[in-house]
Parts: C-alpha cells; sequence; structure tokens
C-alpha cells in the first residue's frame, strides 16, 4: 500500500496543488427538496492525515460521505481524489472505489453469509470484472495479504465463521479489514465505536491511528471522549457547512462550537 | 483450469454426482433395453416423461442460479423456457416441409390462414444447427436488453418480479395471436422427425432422454463452477448487500446481467429439449403460472443449494403426475398448500429439512458420547443435551471474546457447503 502511496504522489499536478492533498471537496451543494443538506462546502485533507468530522445531527457528514463516495450526486461542486483531475462526482460507487476511496457504513455492513476470509477477499484490492472473477483464484500473495489484514485487525482465528455470528464490535473490525484489503489511499469511516464497549473502543483507536499515515483516514464519530482520544485535527460540520476547523482543545474553546452544541 | 473445475466439489460430492448421472443416463437406458417380460424393465412409456423431467431440472437450475445466488427472483423465466422451445419447434415444423396435411413447403398453419410465403423471420431454421443456435441466442438477447435496462435502473427485488412476469404476460398475447406467425393458441406441434429420426421411435425418445440427461449434467457442472468461483460469491455478496458490493468495486449491474443472461440461455436449452419429446409448444407455455411454477420448484427444494431446486422440480412434477391423474381438481390445492407449508416451516426447503434431520442425528449422538463420558454427572435430558452441546461454542466464545449469548442467538452455524 505504500507502493501505491508514492506512485499516484508521482502524479502530483500543479493544477490542484500540493502533492500532500488527498482529498479535495470543492464548493458542494446537496439539496433535498429545498432543504440544504451541504450548502456550499469545502473541505481539504492531506495525505496520511486522520481527520475527525463532527457536528449534531442533521450537519451534513453523512450526505458528506455519500457524497464522496458517489452514492450521492452534489447539485454542484466537485471532488478530486489527490493529484488527479478526475472529477469524482461524475463516477459510479464501483469506479470510485476502485480508485481509491474506502467506505465504512455508520451500521456495519458487512456480507453476513460470508466467511470472515470470504469478507477481506471481497474486499481485496484486485480485478472486479465479471468476467475475470469466474475463473480468478487467490494468488498466494493475496492470500499472505488477507492473512495480514485479518492479523491487523485480530480476526486471524475466526476466519472462517461467517460474518453474521460475529458480535457487534468484530463486525465492525471485520469492516475496517475489509477497507485495509481494499488498500484504499483515503478511508471514510462513518461512526466506527457505536455500540461499543470500552475496551474495544480503545482497541478501535489504536486500530485508527495505526492506519493514519500510510492512508488518509475520515472519521465521523459522535463520542467526543473517543474524537478527543485519537484526533490531531477536526473539524465541525454545522448545517452543510464548516463551522470550524482545527486542533480539539481550539475547537472545543471555539464560542460558535458552544452556541451549536450547546444550544440545540 | 482443469484443476479448477475440479474443485467444484469435493471428492464425496463427485462421487454423488457420479452415481446420480450414471443411475440417471447409463441405468435407465439399461433397463429400458432389457425384455418387457422382465420386472426390472423400464417402460417405454415413461422415457418421455423422465425426459421432460430433465427438463424442468435444467430449468430449475437456471432458477435457483438467479434466484437462489444472486437474490434475483425472475417470473418469467417461463418465456425464456417457451423461447426455446419455439425455436426447437420451428426447426421441426420445417423440417417436414411438404409432408404436411396440406402437402405444402409452409407449415400446416400457414397454409391454413392462407399464407403465401415463409415469413422472414422463418427463415434458416430448416437448418438444424442454425435452429439450435437461435433457440438459444434469441432468449438470451431478450434477457440481455431486458435485463440491461432493468438492473441499470436499479429496479429490483418484487418490482423486478412484476416487471418479467409483465414481460412474459405481454409475450404470451403476442403468440397468441395468429398474425404472429407462430401457429397462434395452437403453437406448433404435428412434428414428425428430428434429425431424420421419427419422433415417434422408442429409440429416438431415449436418444432424446440421454441427450437431456448429459445437458443437464453439464448446466450443473457449468452452474456449480460459477457459484464456487468468485464471482459466485460476488453474487451472493450483490444478494445480500449489493451496496456495500458496490462500494468494493463490484459493478452489480454487470455481475447481474452475466448470470442473468446466463440463466435464461439454460432455461431456453431446457425449453428446446423439452419440445420434441412432448410434442408441442403453445403460448400457455407462457402462462403466469408456469414461471411462478418454477419458483416454487426452487422454494420447495431450497434456495441456492443447485441440488435443492433439482430436487424441488422432480418432487413436484412427481407429485404432479401422480396427483392430476388421481384427484385432479385437488392439485392446485396441494401446490399452494405446500407453498405455504415450506416458506412458513422450511425456509431452507427439502434440502434444509435434510440438513435439520443430519444435524439432530450428529447431535444426539455427540450428546450420547459426552453423557457416556460424563456418566453421573450431567443428567442426559433433553435439556441437558442442549447444554452440553452449548458447551464447546461457549468455550470457543470464551476464548475469543464473544459473549456466548450473542452466539447463541444466532443459531447454529450453518455451513455453506456441497
Amino acid at each position: 500500500m505504500t507502493a501505491t502511496a508514492t506512485e499516484h504522489a508521482g502524479e502530483a499536478h500543479a493544477v490542484i496543488g500540493s502533492p500532500d492533498l488527498a482529498l479535495w471537496v470543492e464548493n458542494v451543494t446537496v439539496s433535498f427538496d429545498g432543504f440544504k443538506a451541504l450548502n456550499d462546502i469545502t473541505l481539504l485533507l492531506d495525505r496520511g492525515e486522520l481527520r475527525c468530522v463532527i457536528g449534531p445531527n442533521g450537519a451534513g457528514k453523512t450526505t458528506l460521505m455519500d457524497v464522496i463516495t458517489g452514492k450521492t450526486r452534489p447539485d454542484s461542486g466537485n471532488v478530486y481524489l489527490g493529484s488527479r483531475l478526475n472529477d469524482l462526482t461524475e463516477l459510479s460507487e464501483c469506479r470510485i472505489s476502485q480508485m481509491g476511496i474506502g467506505r465504512k457504513f455508520q451500521r456495519p455492513t458487512v456480507f453476513q453469509g460470508h466467511t470472515v476470509f470470504e469478507n477481506c477477499e471481497l474486499a481485496l484490492r484486485a480485478n472486479k470484472g465479471v468476467w475475470r472473477n469466474l475463473f480468478t483464484r487467490l494468488s498466494p500473495a493475496q492470500r499472505a495479504r488477507i492473512d495480514e489484514v485479518l492479523e491487523i485487525v485480530g480476526l486471524a482465528e475466526l476466519r472462517h465463521r461467517p460474518a453474521g455470528l460475529l458480535a457487534h464490535g468484530q463486525k465492525q473490525w471485520l469492516e475496517i479489514g475489509m477497507l485495509l484489503a481494499q488498500e484504499p489511499q483515503v478511508l471514510l469511516i462513518d461512526e466506527p465505536v457505536a455500540g461499543m464497549t470500552q475496551p474495544e473502543m480503545e482497541r478501535t483507536a489504536d486500530l485508527l491511528r495505526g492506519l493514519a499515515g500510510q492512508h488518509t483516514v475520515v472519521v465521523v464519530e459522535h463520542d467526543m471522549q473517543f474524537v478527543r482520544s485519537i484526533a490531531r485535527k477536526v473539524t465541525v460540520l454545522h448545517e452543510g457547512a464548516v463551522l470550524a476547523e482545527g486542533a480539539m482543545d481550539e475547537i472545543q474553546a471555539n464560542p460558535r462550537v458552544i452556541e451549536v452544541y450547546l444550544g440545540t | 483450469m482443469r484443476e479448477r473445475l475440479l474443485q467444484i466439489h469435493s471428492r464425496r460430492g463427485w462421487l454423488a454426482v457420479g452415481i446420480v448421472a450414471l443411475a440417471g443416463g447409463v441405468l435407465i437406458p439399461v433397463l429400458n433395453a432389457l425384455p418387457e417380460s422382465s420386472a426390472l424393465h423400464f417402460p417405454d412409456y415413461l422415457v418421455p416423461l423422465f425426459g421432460k423431467f430433465l427438463c424442468f431440472g435444467i430449468a430449475a437450475l437456471a432458477m435457483d442460479l438467479v434466484w437462489g445466488y444472486a437474490g434475483i427472483l425472475s417470473l418469467g423465466h417461463a418465456l425464456f423456457f417457451a423461447m426455446g422451445g419455439y425455436g426447437m419447434g420451428m426447426y421441426l415444423m420445417r423440417a417436414i416441409a411438404g409432408e404436411g396435411v396440406y402437402r405444402s413447403a409452409l407449415p400446416d398453419f400457414m397454409v391454413f390462414l392462407d399464407w403465401k410465403a415463409l415469413p422472414w423471420y422463418w427463415h434458416g431454421f430448416q437448418s438444424f444447427p442454425f435452429a439450435m443456435v437461435m433457440a438459444l441466442a434469441a432468449p438470451g438477447f431478450l434477457a440481455l436488453i431486458f435485463g440491461y435496462l432493468a438492473f441499470r435502473s436499479r429496479i429490483k427485488g418484487v418490482y423486478l418480479s412484476i416487471v418479467t412476469q409483465a414481460l412474459t404476460y405481454a409475450a404470451m398475447l403476442l403468440f397468441f395471436q395468429n398474425a404472429t406467425g407462430f401457429g397462434g393458441n395452437n403453437g406448433l406441434t404435428d412434428f414428425k422427425r428430428i434429425i431424420g429420426f421419427p419422433l415417434q421411435a422408442p429409440s429416438t425418445k431415449l436418444a432424446l432422454y440421454v441427450i437431456s440427461a448429459a445437458a443437464l449434467l453439464l448446466v450443473y457442472i457449468g452452474c456449480r463452477f460459477v457459484v464456487t468461483s468468485k464471482l459466485g460469491r460476488v453474487l451472493a455478496a450483490i444478494r445480500d448487500a449489493e451496496l456495500k458490493a458496490r462500494f468494493c468495486g463490484f459493478e452489480s449491474t454487470n455481475y447481474k446481467l452475466f448470470v442473468w443472461t446466463l440463466s435464461a440461455v439454460m432455461c431456453a436449452l431446457a425449453g428446446a429439449l423439452y419440445v420434441p419429446q412432448v410434442g408441442i409448444i403453445n403460448p400457455s407455455e407462457m402462462q403466469p403460472s408456469n414461471s411462478i411454477e418454477m419458483a416454487i420448484w426452487v422454494a420447495v427444494g431450497g434456495r441456492g443449494t443447485l441440488v435443492g431446486a433439482l430436487l424441488g422440480a422432480w418432487f413436484i412434477n412427481g407429485a404432479k403426475s401422480w396427483l392430476t391423474a388421481a384427484f385432479p381438481s385437488a392439485w392446485l390445492y396441494v401446490l399452494g398448500g405446500l407453498f405455504v407449508v415450506v416458506t412458513l416451516f422450511l425456509p431452507k426447503g427439502l434440502v434444509g429439512l435434510f440438513e435439520l434431520v443430519r444435524r439432530a442425528a450428529s447431535r444426539g449422538e455427540r450428546a450420547e458420547k459426552t453423557a457416556t463420558a460424563s456418566a453421573g454427572k450431567v443428567s442426559a435430558g433433553k435439556n441437558g443435551a442442549g447444554a452440553i452441546v452449548a458447551g464447546p461454542a461457549a468455550v470457543e466464545a470464551a476464548r475469543v471474546g464473544v459473549e456466548p449469548i450473542a452466539a447463541r442467538d444466532n443459531g447454529p452455524p450453518s455451513v455453506p457447503h456441497g
């Protein structure tokens, strides 16, 4: 995965700016029946950064992820991945995923009927074509990669268990493992610790901190304590726009943030 | 490739396939060849009936592939089946040009309608290879176009079922009209020969039976190859969580289109083999109940198992052959009742029932062993047995840090293996 990171870094393009740029959301607006879920929002993410996105309900956090991953088409605005010039808003979910954006859903979404191993196999960065997958078989390298991922998320022992039988926290980890197998440049993670116990939360925090650096990680989370434990930089969304951005301490001292959070 | 092909079954699985294939494809023809006085003689009149069942088996596999594995409940497979049948029927009509009742070069029904020339789409069907290619390609092409439009618009679930049903119904109405050029409501019949062999001869019937058996075996192996491939796992993933599969980079539309079209072609093959054995094809083959019946075969046998589809098709058609003769008016009630019972009590169908029995048996065995091992400590009553079985699961759960409750709530893991 480091290889791909440097590979793409090599393609740096002056128009978009610094080669350190991982994701650029530019003036995106999304409205549903007149309600502006995202209102001319602009967001810049650096390569290898771990960013937390917080905000009250309805602030547009999930819509933002939907736009980046192609699930929702914005009314206006563009999204660029790294130094590439293609506008993601014109691509399908699958193409965006193949380009290197991985997403973890709010509710743990794994393939329940497949085993833990098969879940990772499906997520694996590989040719996703129909014909190819009729004949393909796992190479030893791919097998090793899956083993490595399962080791990282601590599910190696449970590889043959159907994912539907995993405990809630384990499903969350499996989903993160699937993201790793996908080897994305940018990981979007929606509420990773919802419903987790304290020890599970700590493990997840370790996991996410370990991912940053190699990947650009965006975490949407409600649990402020968790955010504090992992965040270096926090973006606060409010009514579809960025309200504040900065280190956790600055954010907590920001009077507008306090007003939004306490006022609602 | 050869290695991959062998992997579609375990050794035991292949053994079972081999035994069934030998019994169906070799033993029955041998028994049929025995003198009629022999007690083991397989009567001639059963040959086409069994041949028909084999064709239904192929259609059931096609249905299971698309419904059981990809989650697309098609109520339009009778259309593909009938189209394959019409392709074969057109050849059979053209093969006897000049020998019909009217001694005309045109098929009888065209003479009857006072048509002077063969419609353009009938040309070429005097050639058997051409007719066979068309019998498979035409339904395949229709499925491709229809599937492309439906899947691209993300039509799924019950909506897709309704649209497929509507398509089939529209086609049926079209075929009912004389002007469409396929013999109207009488369809195509009065066949005499297939590539020179008289259709009434027992040897021809037996040959058709054997060819159907071989086709079924090939289709089964093909389906097995698909479902054990990574593509098969992707299909199941799309069935269970399509959005997630798309976020994993799989263009679900293409996957569904592939399996849908493949399934339609298989179903058309079944129809093409069916027609010479029953001697007629008419638009009533496309009636809604036929498509629904195919879905019932698969549901009763057990979805997503392939073997279940075959069992279901044969079980239901066997029951139908018997009941429609013994109690003609009861059949539809029995069919409906069966469907309700299976849906409510046997979500995994007959295959699920077998598995349940087998698991209960092995559980009983295990419980007995444990009980004798720790004699005196555990009361081996019904509850005791349950507790013992839960034992290893609880231990494993504790080891991996799961609450055993969670494991138990989800029930015993079902192992999808064949």
